[in-house]
């Protein structure tokens, strides 16, 4: 925990590369009830399964992020954290702008990023993102070399010939894959899942970018070279000074690689901090239900997991705080209102009303013991208190 | 039943393919499953591990063969099945009713057109012909409810179902007619880490209760740490490493294991830079000469690179010197004891003295 505070923060001055200031993202669900069932698979399995619930079909909509604000600081790894359905891939590609944000903004070097579709090459050439799946995200017609040199001819940064060739063996290099001449003529279905990946990395390099988004690099890649694809995203940030977005689901992985940590849960951040304070002292109860439930080897006996149940419907997500319905130590308030972010220490941030130093015996009757039999459980740990 | 070996493998060997260019899948592998315990197998994609468990349940499809070996079902004692040798009849008996399987992906193991009731109904009515219908659908009600889902699910598709509980439903249909063992591919990979845990809960109550055996896989060693009595670990189609899950953790006697488990990053303590282990899983079709894994392995010594260590037996506390069996040839440790762990590795040959972190901690003069 001394580590973090350790940890170099860059020059208040410069600003940073990238930040989204309350991003917001709904999905409209298209069509009318009838045809609101076939779309509800792909959006959110489950949720969507009475839209006339929401007022009808006309404004029904996935809130799948909401207000999220971020900062990407150079040479530092942001990790976003969460389960499947909380927003954080929707989150990466409204960074990277293949979605159209509903609301917010983004800042690229502290400057407002244009809302339409203007300066989106630009823009991508700051900011590059690599995919989870390197099985899909190449073209299995093409080479190594083509996917290489295609984002320098598109962005005007080599000429033909020789000098492509030298760009993008310096590119291989720079990912660890040599002798990169023996790769230039590869083809996707030639390479390894880790290879493939850090080709994939290599191309999102090719531009040069200063912001490198990372939807679950590692997810679908073997135990075993998990890792070097993680040091290589380290790398990066200590060579070349990269602000790196990294999403997983793992958290063991983001203490591992990331400077700060970012936990969201039904599309809102609910917990950020430097990497090992969140990790180690958990301040949020959804953060503290993550760790418990991650496989921890060194753990002493089963952990105990609290209230179960399933994340939210994003159509109609719960009022007030969208964790109370599972949370052990749910109060009336969360149920009326949503906790704002309280600073429970320096750049330590937790959205839960816990936190809240004055609330009334009315705002803070525990709602816990009318759901599922549980004993209201004991406040979270020493650290937090009144911000 | 109890401690008695329940399924025993010994040098199974799968091929993909024939002749010349056959694809030898999984080497030699040889494994025990005692009644009621619960045995992990871990390794990377393509270590033969889901082979394995197809080709011990029969499971599996051309092109690939079964090429030597044997695997015997214990049914009772005294009553031993070569499932290897068995036709299709005997098998029908001994599927499902006593070995089961539940596969990975549930979205493609539950078929889309059938209601969850009618397809836990089917197993019922398939091998239970005696039951009336009523008593089936009380049954199906009756499983679902032990894997914690309402009842009113009975008439729920598979699209209706979130992940966690398409699981659910596989491992209430697995445990139907209470078999004996229940092999697990993956069964919690494609979940999230809270519903994940929400499973191996359900999962080990379910053991305790009904006292059925799991051979279960995955690539997960730090989950099997704490889910499994002991651990085989597979590489590039063989066995590696076998031992119990405390002592495997503790003190792995095998590099591919250690690197393996050094890849995990850790949720506690100071953040250590980890390096994993360098290159990438080998192609079956190109194998490397000698120990398969000398090109990653960071002890490589010549012998690596010419001669295949066999997997051998290594002393545990409370076996007799050697063997790897527990003294008085009875099937359980005694009081006190480990279970028996053997590796495949020249560092393990009596010859060599293997480095402090591959060594036994007794050997080594150190405890942990």
């Amino acid at each position: 925990m001394t580590q973090v505070q350790g940890i170099a923060q860059p020059p208040a001055t410069s600003p940073p590369p990238l930040e989204a200031r309350g991003l917001t993202k709904h999905f409209p669900v298209h069509g009318r009830a009838a045809g609101t069932r076939r779309t509800a698979g792909w959006l959110h399995r489950g949720n969507l399964r009475r839209p006339g619930a929401d007022g009808g079909s006309g404004g029904t909509v996935v809130h799948a992020v909401e207000n999220v604000s971020l900062t990407l600081a150079a040479a530092r790894v942001t990790a976003v954290v969460g389960e499947s359905g909380s927003g954080k891939s929707t989150l990466a590609r409204l960074l990277a702008r293949l979605l159209k944000p509903t609301s917010g903004t983004l800042l690229l070097d502290g400057s407002p990023v244009p809302a339409g579709g203007r300066g989106r090459r630009a823009y991508a050439r700051q900011v590059q993102l690599v995919l989870q799946d390197p099985f899909s995200s190449l073209n299995p017609v093409h080479d190594v070399r083509y996917h290489l040199a295609r984002p320098l001819q598109v962005h005007g940064l080599a000429e033909p010939g020789a000098s492509i060739d030298e760009t993008v063996t310096g590119l291989l290099e720079r990912v660890s894959l040599t002798p990169a001449d023996q790769f230039l003529r590869k083809y996707p279905h030639e390479l390894s899942g880790g290879q493939r990946q850090r080709v994939a990395i290599a191309r999102a390099l090719a531009v040069q970018p200063r912001v490198l988004l990372a939807d679950e690099p590692v997810s679908m890649l073997d135990v075993s070279i998990r890792l070097g694809i993680l040091n290589l995203l380290g790398d990066l940030r200590e060579r070349e000074r990269l602000a790196i977005l990294y999403i997983t689901h793992d958290i063991a992985s983001a203490r591992y690689l990331a400077d700060t940590i970012v936990v969201m849960y039904a599309g809102q951040v609910v917990e950020s901090g430097p990497a090992e304070t969140v990790t180690d002292r958990p301040e949020h109860p959804y953060t503290q239900l993550l760790l418990g439930a991650a496989p921890d080897p060194d753990r002493a006996g089963r952990p105990a997991l609290g209230r179960r149940g399933a994340p939210p419907s994003l159509v109609t997500p719960p009022p007030g705080c969208r964790f109370h319905p599972r949370c052990p130590h749910a109060m009336a308030i969360c149920a009326d209102a949503a906790p704002p972010a309280f600073e429970v220490a320096n750049g330590h941030q937790s959205a839960c009303w816990l936190h809240a130093g004055e609330l009334d015996a009315a705002q803070a009757s525990p709602i816990a013991a009318r759901q599922a039999g549980q004993a209201p459980a004991q406040p979270p740990g020493p650290g937090e208190g009144a911000p | 039943m109890n401690g008695q070996p329940l399924l025993e493998v010994s040098g199974l060997c799968v091929d993909y393919g024939v002749g010349p260019d056959a694809v030898h899948a999984v080497v030699g592998a040889d494994l025990v499953l005692h009644g009621g315990e619960v045995l992990g197998l871990a390794g990377e994609s393509g270590s033969g591990k889901s082979t394995l468990a197809y080709a011990i349940t029969r499971l599996l499809r051309a092109p690939g063969m079964i090429t030597g070996g044997s695997v015997s079902y214990h049914r009772n004692p005294g009553q031993t099945v070569d499932l290897l040798a068995a036709d299709e009849g005997a098998l029908r008996v001994l599927r499902w009713s006593q070995i089961s399987v539940v596969m990975q992906s549930a979205m493609n193991a539950l078929n889309p057109v059938l209601s969850i009731g009618s397809q836990l109904t089917d197993v019922l009515q398939a091998h239970r012909p005696e039951m009336g219908k009523a008593e089936r659908r009380a049954r199906a009600a009756e499983l679902l409810a032990m894997v914690g889902i309402a009842a009113d699910r009975l008439g729920s598709y598979q699209h209706e179902l979130s992940g966690g509980m398409r699981q659910r439903v596989m491992i209430a249909m697995a445990l139907a007619l209470e078999p004996q063992v229940v092999i697990m591919d993956e069964p919690t990979t494609a979940l999230d880490v809270v519903t994940q845990r929400e499973i191996l809960e359900e999962l080990t109550a379910l053991r305790e209760r009904l006292g059925f055996a799991v051979l279960f896989i995955t690539h997960d060693l730090s989950l099997l740490v704490e889910i499994a009595d002991s651990i085989a670990v597979m590489y590039a189609g063989r066995l590696v490493e076998r031992a119990g899950a405390t002592a495997l953790l503790r003190a792995p006697r095998h590099p591919y294991t250690l690197g393996l488990l050094s890849s995990f990053p850790a949720l506690h303590g100071p953040r250590q830079h980890l390096t994993g282990i360098p290159g990438s899983p080998p192609d079956l079709r190109q194998l490397p000469a000698g120990c398969v894994f000398h090109p990653r392995c960071g002890y490589t010594m010549d012998r690596c690179r010419t001669q295949a260590p066999q997997l051998l037996p290594l002393p545990v506390k409370g076996s007799e010197e050697g063997t790897g069996r527990w003294a008085g040839g009875t099937g359980r440790p005694p009081e006190g004891g480990e279970p028996p762990r053997a590796a495949a590795c020249w560092l393990q040959d009596a010859a060599v003295t293997a480095p402090p972190e591959l060594s036994a901690p007794s050997l080594a003069g150190s405890q942990p």
